[in-house]
């Protein structure tokens, strides 16, 4: 490893903790959050078009409390505009 | 009197609760208060040694519970003040000999004639530690800014939550500030961030903080430790007083300055 780009320990301390308090507070493996994020795009995309590759689902701390933070923007339908 | 009952508790082991429960009970001696300490670590008793009490013993917690003495014959008084006592841990006996019920009645026994009860949690979230917690008013979290302590202290936070003991406070033990200047550390301000409590204290690392258990007298009993300052700060905050928190920026340049100019580097 670079020590020029090296990042300092307290700061991978801090994000890596981040990640493993909200997995133990919701008591949620990532692999359980990734499926959850599959089964949730599945289902809205039975009414709306998205873009798999922009949606961000996140679970977020907020305190002590825990958060699912979805942004999902939504396809311009242009077809429909065209035809 | 009506006590408060104050547990210290952390999840892992080793950051520094029994060395808390010493110092915080020997401030609050210091301070006129009548301070008795509960050793919860069933088998491994420790608070004695750090107290300097060891060679006092003859009756435990657990003769106490089992009904072989009472109460006042297991409170162990301090070698130099007179209103601190110790009930110490059993040190040969199964640990499924007291209950949280035979915690809660203990302290109920105590709190007419106390200002606090303070008990010291043993490590894990087993039995010893749900003992420790049922008589408590109040609990203080220690953790070190560290990634395993912190994450225990998250998992403990947690358990008080769900067991509604709700509210408890955090000390934050052995930061180097050194380390956290260089951000090789969590800072304090990290650590809050992660598990979002209300903060007590920040001890130091302190290398007077192992002379004094050497000796069998807790670091608030001297004046110049920056750890005994932390912790005679909290203790005076348990007690309502609205003290601030410490200036623990690694010292100035300047200081290393004077301390060259003096010659003393
Ligand atoms: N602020 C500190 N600075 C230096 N050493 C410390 C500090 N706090 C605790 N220690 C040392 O850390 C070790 C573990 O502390 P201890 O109180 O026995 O932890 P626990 O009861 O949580 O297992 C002891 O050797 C103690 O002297
Ligand atoms: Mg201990």
């Amino acid at each position: 490893m670079n020590f020029f780009t090296r990042k300092r320990s307290a700061t991978s301390a801090k994000e890596r903790l981040q990640l493993v308090l909200v997995h133990d507070r919701t008591d949620l493996t990532a692999g359980q959050l990734e499926s959850l994020k599959d089964d949730l795009l599945k289902a809205i995309s039975q009414y709306i078009e998205i873009d798999p590759e922009a949606v961000r689902i996140e679970l977020e701390r907020d305190g002590r409390s825990q958060r699912l933070v979805a942004d999902i923007p939504l396809k311009t339908p242009s077809r429909h505009r065209a035809g | 009197m009506t006590a408060q009952v104050i547990t210290v508790t952390s999840g892992k082991g080793g950051v520094g609760k029994t060395t808390a429960v010493a110092n915080l009970a020997t401030s609050l001696a210091m301070d006129g208060k009548k301070v008795v300490c509960i050793d919860g670590d069933i088998g491994l008793r420790n608070l004695d040694v750090v107290m300097g009490l060891e060679n006092r013993i003859v009756y435990d917690i657990v003769d106490v519970i089992e009904g072989r003495c009472k109460l006042k014959q297991a409170m162990i008084r301090d070698k130099h003040f007179t209103d601190m006592y110790l009930i110490p841990a059993a040190q040969t006996r199964d640990k499924n000999a007291v209950s949280p019920s035979d915690m809660v009645r203990l302290c109920n026994d105590l709190r007419a004639d106390t200002d606090f009860v303070i008990i010291d949690s043993p490590a894990g979230i087993e039995r010893g530690f749900r003992n420790a917690i049922a008589a408590a008013d109040s609990v203080l979290v220690v953790t070190n800014p560290e990634v395993s302590a912190v994450r225990d202290a998250d998992r403990v936070v947690g358990i008080l939550e769900a067991e509604e003991k709700g509210n408890p406070s955090l000390i934050i033990n052995r930061l180097n500030p050194t380390l956290v200047k260089n951000n090789d550390m969590l800072s304090a301000e990290d650590v809050l961030d992660l598990l979002g409590i209300r903060l007590i204290g920040i001890v130091p690392e302190d290398e007077n903080v192992i002379i004094g258990s050497n000796r069998g007298a807790p670091v608030v009993t001297d004046g110049k430790s920056r750890a005994g300052q932390a912790f005679r700060n909290i203790a005076k905050r348990l007690q309502g007083e609205d003290v601030p928190f410490m200036d623990l920026a690694p010292q100035s340049g300047l200081w290393n300055t004077i301390q060259r100019l003096a010659g003393r580097k």
